[in-house]
């Protein structure tokens, strides 16, 4: 290993964490042998001058996303982020198997709930959930799938075990980054590419065009599909605009909007034309003034009832914010189990439900040695570290977990694994947790091979989310064999041709013109 | 004009577009040949160099050979360097006509060839800086030369070329079937989004190919480009017929056009390299024949002087 990675196992042994790339004695794992190899041929110089024009581009093309009203480019690091083959094969199985639990979920908890009425979860815990929305209570959606998108939070704990964070079934958000991080590693770091198949990232956007195109309501030949925006101030207007711009559809506003007989239409240059399918990037309480919060300007009045009459597909759903609630997912193992019959393939992080009284005693006394968290947040908020918190944080906590219990959970301290990250001159272990995507068209899951991979790149830092001085990094799933079709095709020479020919016979216009000379 | 000013604006066109489409081209590809193993490799980038219209000059052709030829390579019209290089050399002929916008644009470029580095990762921005280059020197062109008889010979000759170049792009779905091809054909001609937008979910080879070949309102698609040097013969040439051409290179430009444009599309795939090739070739022979009509006195000089 060249310089760059000089104390660079000392520092992985003072975290504690499961390394991604090497073993405890910086030997580097099979996955990253190609990767180390390349990274031992490059110098301080080329790696931040690489790392300087990854940054770049992702400026110039404008990968940012919106920071306290503040434009800034989501960094990414040199040093992707390697699954192999077989781990992938559990994640993908595991993530697939939840969303289909989660669907099951949805659709019992807004039609009969005989979840609660056979006792594996209590009815009270479902209705008391901020995002329990009753009104969207009986009926289908149409096209009737609730979780088009999903992206299921995985970590690594210090066993190397993949545990899951949470689940979003909202508007999950990254996948542009996705995309994005793997163009520009593509020319960043070439030299790692060759020799191993890396599965593709780039057919996401036509999946998820067909699923959302499939799940149209019945009886639309040619399904118009559009991206509902907040708008140019939202923090994944990026990723809205790429989104769309990759499906080849129309972005829209709530002001582009009319809802008409329960029907959904669109505001353009050749009058007014059907929306079929919204792939709504907006959260529910903006969605429709006339169900939710009133004063929003960011929805259309009429959507929620469009929905109900089937007139338009709402992707996601509305109302599946139930199931991103934390306390439902602690239940997430039963649910599978509920559900599918199935024994769940990747395990939950162990979670403390404070309302029970044992448990709450319990976390009061060890406030200090666990991470709490309140039930709807996402992006991190609000969420405390016990050993990184002041006395006073701590008793603050203690107050609102005391007059708010139904509010928070509390999960021990994992110490994420880490993958090592450019910092200054050198590399060093930095936290990571991946966000993989899937796609349910109604019939199939889809996981996107790769996903999100968030760093934490302050040092020793756990928490990756963006808003928060995280970055992320390129995630390679490598196939196994060549079984992905790409380069084993044969291929025709291009100099021999044998077809018919179609065009008409070439008239040779310099011979003639020689012939009239003579 | 003076023939020789009207050829070195023509020229001038020609080169600056094919440096644009050879670095568009380079820069799709280039992606593409990194992932493939050592031996595909080599014979990928020598059937790349093949459909760009070049041979290998030693059997030990590879990727480093590959990016010279191509792009660096200074001694060569294939290459990106030589395509500017030669674009500058005509611009000096003919600077007295070219606006000085021009001319500056081109000469920069030419001096910046030299400031980029030589490996993968210095021909990724080097491509980039040269489309930022072409696409400036042709704003300029557009915008500070007059739209007389000089900027007419400019426009087609950056319209053949561009018909050619696009025909190549088409061509390179050839060499590398490797997946998702058409979408590195739809990104050499930068009409990824265009595409998506009047496909909507109508994707695949068949559908990209004809949007590159066909679509009537995309600028760099061949029935577009060819539609863009007819109306300049046109205008060169603005005497009236009641019945037929007799300018060579319009009945040329026009016949392929109209074939390509009235032609069934269902079996495109299969046709297309039959298509690809008839576009290079009528490309070439129209280029001939502006040369003989416009350009080439010299020929017929010399015919006087045998009989007499």
């Amino acid at each position: 290993m060249s310089d760059l990675f000089q104390d660079y196992s000392e520092a992985a042994g003072r975290t504690g964490a499961y390394d991604e790339m090497f073993t405890p004695g910086q030997q580097a794992r099979e996955s990253y042998g190609q990767l180390a190899g390349a990274l031992r041929e490059l110098s301080l110089a080329d790696v931040t001058a690489r790392a300087d024009s990854m940054a770049r581009t992702f400026l110039d093309r404008g990968v940012t996303f919106d920071f306290a009203g503040e434009e800034r480019p989501f960094p990414l690091d040199i040093v992707p982020r390697v699954i192999p083959a077989h781990e992938w094969t559990v994640l993908e199985k595991g993530v697939a198997q939840r969303v289909r639990a989660l669907e099951a979920f949805l659709n019992d908890v807004y039609d009969k709930m005989t979840v609660v009425s056979d006792g594996v979860i209590p009815r009270q815990l479902v209705t008391t959930s901020a995002h329990f929305h009753r009104q969207v209570h009986g009926f289908e959606p149409a096209g009737g799938v609730r979780v088009h998108v999903s992206g299921i939070d995985v970590v690594r704990d210090a066993a190397g075990t993949f545990r899951v964070l949470e689940d979003n079934v909202r508007v999950p958000s990254g996948v542009s980054y996705v995309l994005e991080n793997r163009r520009a590693m593509a020319k960043g770091l070439p030299e790692a590419f060759g020799q191993q198949l890396i599965r593709p990232v780039e057919e996401y956007p036509r999946r998820l065009l067909s699923a959302l195109r499939k799940t149209a309501p019945s009886g639309v030949d040619d399904p118009t599909v559009v991206v509902l925006t907040p708008g140019v101030f939202n923090s994944a207007y990026f990723e809205h605009t790429l989104l769309a711009g990759l499906m080849g559809v129309e972005l829209v506003e709530g002001r582009d909007l009319i809802c008409r007989g329960n029907r959904v239409y669109m505001r353009t240059t050749a009058g007014e034309q059907r929306v079929d399918v919204i792939y709504k990037r907006i959260d529910d309480e903006f969605l429709d003034p006339l169900q939710f919060r009133a004063d929003s300007m960011l929805g259309c009045p009429g959507l929620v009832n469009a929905a109900r009459a089937g007139g338009v597909t709402i992707a996601n759903a509305v109302g599946n914010g139930v199931a991103d609630d934390k306390l439902v997912y602690s239940y997430v193992p039963e649910l599978i189990r509920y559900y599918l019959g199935e024994e769940p393939v990747i395990a939950n992080v162990d979670t403390f439900r404070l309302e029970e009284k044992e448990a709450r005693e319990h976390v009061l006394d060890r406030l200090d040695e666990l991470v709490v968290k309140p039930v709807d947040g996402s992006g991190g908020k609000g969420l405390v570290i016990g050993p990184d918190a002041s006395r006073e944080e701590l008793e603050a906590l203690r107050k609102r977990v005391i007059a708010d219990p139904r509010g928070w959970i509390a999960q021990p301290v994992l110490q994420l694994s880490t993958v090592p990250t450019l910092s200054g001159d050198k590399f060093g272990p930095r936290h990571v947790d991946l966000r993989p995507f899937a796609v349910n068209d109604g019939d199939d899951v889809w996981v996107l091979p790769g996903g999100l991979t968030r760093v934490a790149l302050k040092e020793g830092s756990l928490i990756v989310n963006s808003s928060q001085g995280g970055g992320s990094k390129d995630t390679w799933v490598l196939a196994d064999s060549p079984q992905v079709p790409v380069e084993t095709l044969p291929r025709e020479a291009i100099t021999v041709r044998e077809r018919v020919s179609v065009w008409p016979v070439e008239s040779n216009w310099r011979d003639r013109q020689a012939e009239q000379q003579q | 004009m003076l023939s020789r000013i009207a050829e070195s604006l023509f020229w001038i066109g020609r080169y600056v577009e094919r440096a644009d489409g050879t670095a568009r081209i380079l820069d799709v590809h280039l992606e593409r040949l990194n992932h493939l193993p050592m031996e595909e490799q080599r014979s990928v980038a020598q059937e790349l160099l093949a459909v760009m219209g070049a041979r290998p000059q030693s059997e030990d052709f590879g990727l480093p050979e590959l990016l010279n030829a191509l792009a660096y390579d200074k001694g060569s019209a294939t290459s990106i360097a030589g395509s500017l290089g030669a674009a500058r050399e005509n611009a000096r002929r003919a600077r007295e006509t070219v606006s000085s916008g021009l001319w500056e644009s081109l000469n920069t470029t030419y001096y910046g060839l030299n400031q980029h580095r030589k490996d993968v990762v210095g021909t990724y921005r080097f491509c980039n800086w040269v489309l930022e280059r072409t696409a400036m020197v042709s704003g300029l062109a557009d915008t500070t030369v007059s739209h007389d008889e000089s900027w007419l010979f400019l426009v087609l000759g950056r319209s053949l070329e561009r018909a050619d170049m696009t025909a190549r792009m088409l061509s390179t779905r050839d060499v590398l079937s490797a997946g998702m091809s058409w979408v590195n054909m739809l990104r050499c001609a930068g009409a990824y989004e265009s595409f998506l937008r009047t496909r909507r979910a109508a994707f695949g080879d068949q559908h990209a190919a004809e949007f590159l070949l066909l679509d009537r309102l995309f600028p760099r698609s061949i029935v577009y480009a060819l539609r863009d040097a007819d109306e300049c013969l046109a205008k060169l040439d603005p005497s009236a017929q009641r019945v037929g051409f007799i300018n060579d290179a319009r009945r040329i430009v026009g016949q392929a056009r109209t074939f390509l444009e009235f032609h069934r599309t269902d079996d495109l795939m299969s046709e297309l390299p039959e298509h690809m090739e008839r576009v290079q070739k009528a490309v070439s022979q129209a280029s001939d024949a502006i040369s003989r009509k416009y350009f080439n006195q010299a020929d017929e000089l010399a015919w006087v002087g045998e009989v007499s």
